[in-house]
């Protein structure tokens, strides 16, 4: 904790600080070990938040200021996006060490992992790894204010208790505010674990209740919220680039002197780029500077490049769709093999196959990629919205070939991401041309730039075989994919789904199936893979729930009925044994098994809470669909209405979340009503194709999303409740995969007519 | 030289007079409120008022705001407490924010000129809109509440 004089920027240092600083660091035991330590000390669970760069912090003197007028500054250390984690983490702390939130404020940490612990704002992380720590970082700091009050009154510690943004002596009633504590708490060392105390669950003020707004809901609603692209340094220039249309492509001769005529145009540079795979590294292109971002978007259209060629020019999407198609047909490598699944195939009273086709898409946040960098006497200072600020830190200290502390990375608000920003090469082709030009820049991408230069959200072909004997029971269950992997961003091709992405709805298959088998079918990459909103999730269950629903079809049961027996009884599912390196979203499966009873539970809350089997009006249907992922349980219900001109509108939605102990029910319940949004956008709409390697989208007339007129009507969302003993999982992604398949489903129940190829675009046109 | 008002106060622009007004706001104004989503008046974010009418500033050339009254976020209310802005806080509209001012601009033209809109108004005048976190229940509802004032 560090006391500052009035209300100045929180940040400064001072010496106390420093000092205390430099202790964290030296021992080190602060930092990690909190993670790891046993449950009878301070963590109710473990994570695999030890197992991320630098781990976790929760030392107050890192997170929380305090100024004499009471003033208490928290540091909020992972990327705001949307999900409301700049506030919620914050008032966790807040609520911990008995602060009145009116009387906090909250500051964006610079990307900084050495001091703030891991800042990796992806995989559903944030309240998953972090609750813990900042209730301790919380709990913290209320004890060093309360030794502070007993220290002044000279009574025991015991004897005081911060309530309300003061100390008070119980005996006495003496109250001491926090600011007056401020300077005295922020002298003393740390409190080791063991003195720390957490709250009692009950005594939450803020915690649970859904009471606080988002801290930047003022400046969001009159504009004065700082994203990417509002930073304005003196003599700043503006910049746009002109990139390799197809994947390995690089500038091979330009010619800028049209662009240079165009008024307003500054200078026109090449900026380097790097040989595929390259992670996040730039690929490169022709750079225009000008006055202002829309003269260089001018400037840019009049420029002459000629590319050189890439292999990846012979990615066309139709031919490659039939070349997945055709690999699903054929073994692949088997990741997962329970029993025997040729033997049950052989012995089936009947076998049922759906192949299904989940296309490549774009993240397209309303934000493109916008990054500001000044590189000056051997310094680089950027401001962008990354979700990585501790990674892209790192990749500009390669880059530029500079040390650790002479990089710094300001976070702005990031204006939607979905995963697009893990990926800083927007931050590094911004630092090279501030090198190349010696001036402040900021790189602006066109939604053209990003729509067509994004690290994609992979093409998938799923195949799923059933083999179900004479009573229909279901006894076999083969589940091929063919889809490039997002490893290929980082590694020579690996040419085929890896543990991480087979782990995000295809070996994880929680049913009680006696033979199971899950393959891995080649397909190389042709552009950019990376990470979208719940990753593989989407594909996976969009062929299993829809198969689901295939097969009660196929045997006259109801879907929902047909889910919760290949669910099967309460138990825990444990595939690793099966399994070729079960991925478990980074945590220890101890913490977080695959659990059918949590499973079972969200599909009967979900079916009860909807109304499943009510009767509907003519055109409507109903599906469900279930998914674990981010390690939370969560199942949706669609009401589908379908017009005699086979128009597809959403009149109800009905989502159960399962997600564990949980900080924030407003902002989960915001993030699954826009998870059946953008579910809804994949499931209708969302395609990138590509002709000879270039992507055939360019914008939101050929790109398309959904908008208000076609967005569900209602979406009730129904949070499980859930105390201490249930460790928190995730929220920002799992919303987003049931949605699809539960559509289709609720189309088939509607119209007769099953969806096995995505988007639907027109398919129900009549 | 061009000569515009922007909330207010005159501004002017010696360049290109073709240079969409979206980029005279935020680069030359320094008024960054009024964002950049696509370019083409596809999606809404740099949504601004030009004689009291919502427009997208990105399909707008600064020539055609001259001698013209723009009004953009930061200009909608001094204190930032226009109805509608109050209605997006009372219902916790946005998730990242980003696209929330073109909203906000698009809805406070839409109930200066329909006071009471119908579900199927609302849908109409906020399609052009686009909001990627998918806040559209709330800003629906946020349109409504700031035309009842509950």
């Amino acid at each position: 904790m560090t006391h500052i004089e009035k209300n100045s920027p929180p940040l400064v240092e001072n010496v106390s600080r420093r000092g205390l600083l430099k202790g964290v660091v030296a021992s080190g035991s602060l930092i990690v070990a909190t993670t790891y330590l046993p449950k009878r000390a301070m963590a109710a669970w473990a994570t695999g938040a030890g197992l991320m760069p630098h781990g976790t912090v929760s030392d107050p003197h890192v997170f929380v200021a305090i100024a004499k007028d009471g003033i208490v500054t928290i540091v909020a250390h992972r990327s705001e996006m949307g999900t409301g984690s700049k506030t919620s983490l914050p008032m966790v702390v807040a609520d911990e060490m008995g602060a009145d939130w009116s009387r906090c404020r909250v500051v964006q940490a610079p990307g900084d992992e050495v001091k703030y612990g891991n800042q990796d704002t992806d995989g559903s992380r944030s309240l998953r790894h972090f609750v813990q720590p900042m209730r301790q970082c919380g709990a913290a700091a209320r004890l060093m204010l309360e030794m502070a009050a007993a220290e002044r009154w000279g009574v025991d510690v015991s004897s005081v208790e911060a309530v309300d943004h003061a100390v008070v002596h119980r005996d006495s009633g003496r109250r001491l505010g926090f600011g007056d504590l401020a300077e005295a708490a922020a002298a003393l060392p740390t409190p080791a674990p063991d003195k720390i105390r957490l709250k009692d669950t009950n005594s939450f003020r803020y915690i649970g209740t859904g009471s606080v707004p988002i801290v930047d809901l003022f400046g969001i609603t009159t504009g004065t919220a700082t994203y990417g692209a509002d930073i304005r340094l003196p003599g700043m220039k503006y910049a746009v680039i002109a990139r390799p249309p197809v994947l390995g492509a690089k500038v091979k001769s330009f010619d800028g002197s049209a662009a240079l005529k165009v008024p307003g145009v500054e200078k026109v540079v090449e900026v380097q780029g790097w040989d595929w795979p390259a992670k996040f590294q730039p690929v490169g292109g022709v750079a225009v500077i000008a006055r202002n971002t829309g003269v260089a978007i001018k400037g840019r259209d009049a420029l002459k490049i000629t590319w050189t060629d890439s292999p990846h020019a012979v990615y066309n999407s139709d031919s490659y769709r039939e070349m997945l198609l055709e690999n699903a047909r054929k073994p692949g490598k088997t990741v997962r093999n329970d029993g025997d699944i040729d033997g049950a195939m052989k012995s089936a009273a009947k076998t049922i196959t759906a192949e299904y086709y989940i296309p490549q898409s774009s993240h397209a946040p309303m934000e493109p990629p916008v990054a500001t960098a000044w590189v000056h006497d051997g310094m680089c200072e950027v401001w962008a919205p990354v979700q990585s600020p501790g990674g892209t830190h790192d990749d500009l200290v390669k880059t530029l070939g500079l040390s650790y502390d002479k990089v710094k990375v300001n976070v702005t608000l990031l204006g939607g991401a979905f995963g697009r920003k893990s990926k800083c090469d927007f931050v590094l082709e911004a630092a090279l041309l501030s090198k190349t030009l010696n001036a402040p820049v900021r790189v602006q991408w066109t939604r053209e730039d990003d729509i067509q230069h994004d690290f994609y959200h992979a093409v998938a072909v799923e195949r799923i075989e059933a083999a179900l004997d004479a009573n229909n029971k279901v006894i076999g269950w083969r589940h091929r994919n063919a889809a490039p992997s997002l490893f290929s961003t980082f590694m020579p091709d690996p040419k085929m789904q890896q543990p991480l992405e087979y782990s995000m709805g295809q070996v994880d298959l929680p049913f009680a199936i006696e033979n199971i088998r899950c393959e891995v079918c080649e397909a190389p990459a042709h552009s950019r893979i990376g990470w979208f909103r719940s990753v593989r999730n989407v594909p996976n269950t969009f062929a299993t729930q829809s198969f689901v629903a295939e097969l009660a079809h196929a045997t006259g049961r109801d879907p929902k009925d047909m889910l919760l027996e290949l669910i099967g009884a309460p138990r825990i599912v444990d595939p690793r044994k099966t399994t070729v390196d079960l991925w478990n979203y980074g945590d220890p499966f101890e913490t977080y098994p695959i659990d059918t009873g949590r499973l079972r539970g969200v599909v009967e809350l979900v079916a009860e809470k909807a109304g499943w089997g009510r009767d509907l009006p003519a055109g409507h249907g109903m599906g469900i669909a279930v998914q674990r992922s981010f390690l939370s349980y969560i199942a949706t219900v669609v009401e589908v209405a379908i017009d005699d001109k086979g128009n597809i509108s959403v009149p109800r939605v009905d989502t159960a979340v399962d997600c564990g102990f949980h900080v924030n029910p407003e902002r989960i319940t915001s993030q699954i009503e826009g998870a059946a949004i953008m579910g809804l956008g994949i499931a209708k709409h969302c395609e990138i194709t590509y002709k000879n390697g270039v992507v055939q989208q360019s914008n939101f007339n050929d790109y398309q999303v959904v908008r208000i007129d076609e967005a569900p009507r209602v979406t009730n969302v129904y949070i499980v409740p859930a105390g201490w003993d249930t460790p928190s999982s995730g929220v920002g992604e799992p919303g987003t995969p049931p949605f699809a398949p539960a559509l289709c489903n609720a189309i088939f129940a509607a119209t007769g007519k099953r969806i096995r190829n995505l988007p639907i675009g027109d398919q129900l046109a009549i | 030289m061009i000569t515009l008002s922007v909330n207010g106060q005159q501004h002017s622009y010696d360049g290109d007079p073709s240079l969409p007004l979206l980029w005279f706001l935020r680069d030359e104004a320094g008024l960054p409120g009024t964002k950049y989503g696509c370019g083409e008046a596809l999606c809404g974010a740099c949504t601004v008022h030009l004689n009291g009418e919502a427009v997208r500033s990105c399909a707008v050339q600064i020539a055609d705001a001259a001698g013209k009254k723009v009004v953009t976020i930061e200009g909608l209310d001094p204190h930032g407490n226009h109805p509608v802005q109050r209605a997006w806080r009372a219902v916790n509209v946005p998730q990242c924010g980003f696209c929330q001012a073109g909203q906000i601009m698009q809805a406070a033209a839409l109930l200066a000129t329909t006071p009471n809109p119908t579900d199927a108004q609302i849908h109409t005048a906020m399609a052009g809109n686009i909001c990627r976190c998918g806040c559209y229940q709330r800003i629906e509802s946020a349109v409504r509440t700031a035309a009842t004032g509950v």
